[in-house]
């Protein structure tokens, strides 16, 4: 499977990133070298085989339904790039 | 200077007999770093003030009879990927270069019960990402055996001021080898415990089901002593193992009898350098010549590992890199910027629909502030894993990818049925010069052949020192172990470093001085 240059594109909006046109072009083509060298799993036959997600294969860990105090609202915004008295402030998102 | 070469189970008991003080000894850790930091670039940040302040106060404490904890006054360098509070917390990434947590991540919290002085924030690779500290978006920590040359990554920082006796114990994370890679190339001690044996509450996350922190440090006795600290059930990570910690430091001296010793002879197949299949093979004659039987083993899946950990550990890292997006903390691009970006844009736009396709003015806020806080091997891997877990190709990457996993796991299960701990090496080579691998990330992702299959399979690993290259240049040994015994491979490390000197061994401005 080889990576076009439009795939890079679309990846790159899917994953938030706004790539130059040098960028793009070095990505396709490490990216496609990665993506070739990942292909050899397909050699292995993985028909009787359960996906794995986690090595430990743990049974949910219920916590207690109790409240605890969490940090202060000022807190949590203290690393905000931009916020007003108690929210983050973004761009606008619904148009002007 | 002698005192920079105790071990550090030396120091806390000269410290816990009074016969030095944590201000004394701290004050000498700082004048190392103050005197070689500057060639060998180990700490992103060092607070002399602060840490000679901790290390006062825990003089007070002593001097008032108070328990002083199990590191009692002695220094701890941490990888600036773990929170604390109100420590910029870096990740070595533009992103966060002026992130100031809220909290104090449960390692943290358990060092500095513990009685350690925080003494510095060491570099890595950007969100650990990388394996030689080239990727840090603010220095290259050199390796303190030759500054032409990569201390490994991405703990490549934690393993280096260790090396270069800056610290005497060393925090680390290790999610492909992280932490036994720089502690091989640099020859130290470092162990990757078992998925969830340290809490990873408060690690800033490259991807969540490999990473796993650890210790660094000159002996696998200090090691055990650090373990000790930073292991142990917290119900604020709910991957992380409830059961009792083992006392490390009282059992890691005792031999094993009739240890069974595995040797991968899948990983001595590969191209290996030949004076590191030297030492591998100088160490299975001390293993024997202390009583091991050695046999040989076979993980067949392990050459399928690094494709299979390309695709998970992206795949991952991309998910949990989504949070940076400029809003909640962290770097965000500059706004007005942004808008007269956008304006030009839209004035050029030459019909309705192509000006419907252009990105809205937040999403361009994503894209631009991601852009620019990443770096550039930040970048590849999230678009790596993006592309992983895109519609179309999850099945035929990521799903075969943790199918993989599975074989790769089962392969441990058998070679544990005939092997007590498995040996093999950490590294294809001793430490590459730097630049190495500049425009070659695929080579660079094969030098973690050997040690992704611990953190796939949730093993214990550890990386320790086992001979030197004709160039001088440390090799290290690695031994696994199955899920929590973490005390086999501390007690199996000893017994070689009661048989061999190689962890004695510093570099020559560091022997040299006295």
């Amino acid at each position: 499977m080889s990576l076009s240059a439009s795939d890079v594109e679309k990846v790159s909006l899917l994953a938030r990133l706004l790539l130059t046109p040098q960028e793009i072009e070095a990505l396709t083509s490490q990216l496609g070298q990665i993506v070739e060298y990942v292909d050899q799993l397909g050699e292995i036959d993985t028909e009787q085989v359960e996906p794995l997600a986690h090595a430990v294969e743990l049974v949910n860990v219920w916590a207690d339904d109790e409240v605890r105090p969490s940090l202060p609202r000022d807190e949590v915004l203290s690393g905000a790039p931009h916020r007003d008295e108690d929210s983050y402030l973004v761009p606008a998102v619904l148009g002007d | 200077m002698s005192l920079l070469k105790k071990s550090a189970v030396e120091l806390v008991s000269l410290l816990r007999d009074g016969e030095l003080t944590s201000a004394d000894l701290t004050r000498a850790y700082l004048n190392q770093i103050e005197e070689h930091e500057g060639t060998i670039q180990a700490f992103l940040h060092v607070d002399r003030e602060a840490a000679l302040q901790q290390a006062e106060d825990l003089d007070r404490r002593r001097a008032a009879g108070e328990n002083m904890g199990p590191l009692g006054g002695l220094p701890v360098a941490v990888k600036d990927l773990l929170c604390t509070r109100g420590v910029t917390t870096t990740c070595a990434s533009r992103m966060l270069e002026n992130f100031r947590p809220p909290y104090d991540a449960t390692v943290i919290a358990r060092l500095k019960a513990a009685g350690a002085v925080l003494i510095g924030r060491t570099n890595m690779d950007e969100f650990a990402m990388g394996g030689s500290c080239e990727n840090s978006a603010f220095q290259t920590t050199k390796n303190p055996w030759d500054p032409e040359r990569i201390p490994g990554g991405s703990s490549g920082g934690a393993a280096a001021c260790v090396a270069a006796a800056m610290a005497p114990l060393s925090v680390g994370s290790d999610t492909g080898g992280s932490i036994r890679q720089p502690a091989a190339l640099c020859g130290v001690t470092g162990l990757k415990p078992t998925y969830g044996r340290v809490s990873r509450y408060g690690l800033v996350a490259f991807a969540s089901s490999l990473d796993q922190i650890g210790p660094l440090a000159a002996t696998a006795e200090d090691v055990a002593l650090l373990l000790e600290v930073l292991a142990g059930h917290d119900p604020l990570d709910s991957t992380s193992i409830d059961a009792p910690v083992p006392r490390y430091i009282e059992t890691v001296r005792q031999p094993l009898e009739g240890l069974r010793v595995g040797l991968v002879t899948d990983h001595l197949a590969e191209q290996l350098d030949p004076d590191v299949e030297a030492a591998v093979r100088e160490a299975v004659r001390v293993y024997e010549s202390l009583g091991a039987n050695v046999e040989e083993v076979s993980l067949p899946h392990s050459r399928y590992g690094i494709a299979t950990y390309y695709v998970i550990a992206p795949s991952e890292a991309s998910s949990n890199l989504a949070r940076y997006d400029g809003a909640h903390y962290g770097y965000r691009t500059d706004e007005s910027a942004l808008q007269a970006e956008l304006a030009a844009e839209r004035a050029a736009a030459q019909s309705e629909q192509e000006e419907a396709r252009l990105d809205t003015p937040l999403v361009r806020m994503y894209r631009k502030t991601r852009s620019e806080g990443f770096g550039a091997e930040v970048k590849r891997r999230i678009m790596l894993g993006t592309y992983a877990l895109s519609s179309g190709y999850y099945d035929a990457y990521y799903l075969k990818a943790l199918k993989v996993r599975r074989l790769i796991v089962e392969d441990y299960r058998a070679a544990f049925q005939k092997a007590d701990v498995l040996l093999g090496p950490v590294t294809p080579s001793p430490a590459m010069p730097l630049g190495h691998f500049k425009d070659d990330p695929l080579g660079m992702y094969l030098t973690d052949l050997f040690t992704v299959g611990a953190n796939l399979a949730g093993i214990a690993g550890i990386s320790l020192p086992c001979g030197q290259s004709r160039e001088g240049l440390p090799i290290g040994l690695h031994l696994q172990a199955p899920p929590l015994e973490e005390e086999r491979l501390l007690r199996a490390a000893h017994m070689f470093q009661t048989a061999t000197d190689w962890h004695r061994r510093r570099p020559d401005f560091v022997a040299s001085e006295d």
